[in-house]
């Protein structure tokens, strides 16, 4: 899970590996003045970004050490939906891996800043696991 | 200010304008718009990588810069700069953006109602026949009535 911060997006956003929660990576994004989008509220492009490294750490949890998954995944579908504005604080996210096939891993992942009840934004990610290249 | 008088809205002058924040941050800057569509740029940034060895951008800064480019298009159609929220937004990925090319977020607002806007657009880059990312959204409009 030390690979969260070869992310060079996850190191820009600041984002850091907190912990674990359920068994799956807990990131946290610090409050910076470049993640502000509306006057007083986060952009929610930052707070996608979180929930899209979120998902990725989560399902690299789930792999033998030492796989090169995270180089070999790539995005197909991204579905984010906003339910609160995020406010000038520090915001947390965490993946739950739906299916980590031979070909496809499907996740879930949620973000919040005070509560973990009461979610700022999710997303769902299917993404593609290619088969890593011979050379 | 009320809702009523606020100014026409001008995309070039808003991102040109003293403001910092995320989008500053990715260096994400304006390259046209008309009545219900607006057009901007993501430069070329290896801060933004998902993988250092490919080179490849996150999902994360594309998200950003279609959620600037579909909400830009819906202040264009409205012709105001009216407060809105993303209420979700999907993106299918076609294809991976190629390493070293700015992408071309853009984004329309094929459709209003008095509480919703409905947007669409496409991530490219360089050739709009070819996209990279289809977007698809909705914003809840702030000022509409209950």
């Amino acid at each position: 899970m030390t690979a969260v911060g070869l992310l060079p997006y996850a190191d820009f956003l600041g984002i850091s590996l907190e912990g674990e929660r359920d068994g799956a990576p807990l990131l946290v994004m610090p409050f910076s003045e470049g993640l502000i989008g509306a006057p007083g509220r986060l952009h929610g492009g930052a707070i996608a970004g979180l929930l899209e490294i979120a998902a990725i750490a989560a399902i690299d949890a789930t792999l033998e050490d030492g796989e090169p998954a995270r180089s070999i995944f790539k995005p197909i579908t991204v579905t984010v939906d906003f339910m609160r504005p995020g406010l000038l604080v520090a915001t947390y996210a965490c993946g739950e891996v739906v299916r980590v096939g031979g070909r496809i891993a499907n996740v879930g992942v949620s973000a919040w800043q005070e509560d973990p009840a009461r979610p700022i934004a999710a997303a769902r990610m299917n993404l593609a696991i290619a088969q890593p290249r011979a050379d | 200010m009320s809702f009523t008088d606020a100014p026409p809205f001008d995309p070039a002058r808003l991102l040109a304008g003293p403001r910092g924040g995320h989008v500053v941050a990715l260096g994400i800057g304006y390259r046209s718009h008309g009545p219900d569509w607006c057009e901007l740029e993501l430069g070329y940034d290896r801060r933004l990588v998902s993988d250092a060895t490919s080179g490849i951008l996150a999902s994360g800064p594309i998200v950003s810069l279609m959620d600037m480019a579909t909400g830009m298009a819906v202040w264009a159609r409205r012709g105001r700069f009216l407060p809105h929220v993303t209420l979700d937004l999907r993106l299918d990925y076609l294809r991976p953006a190629r390493s070293g090319m700015a992408v071309i977020g853009r984004g329309e607002c094929y459709r209003l109602t008095r509480r919703i806007a409905f947007v669409r657009g496409i991530a490219h880059d360089g050739d709009p026949e070819d996209p990279v990312a289809h977007a698809a959204g909705t914003y809840m409009l702030l000022d509409a009535p209950q």
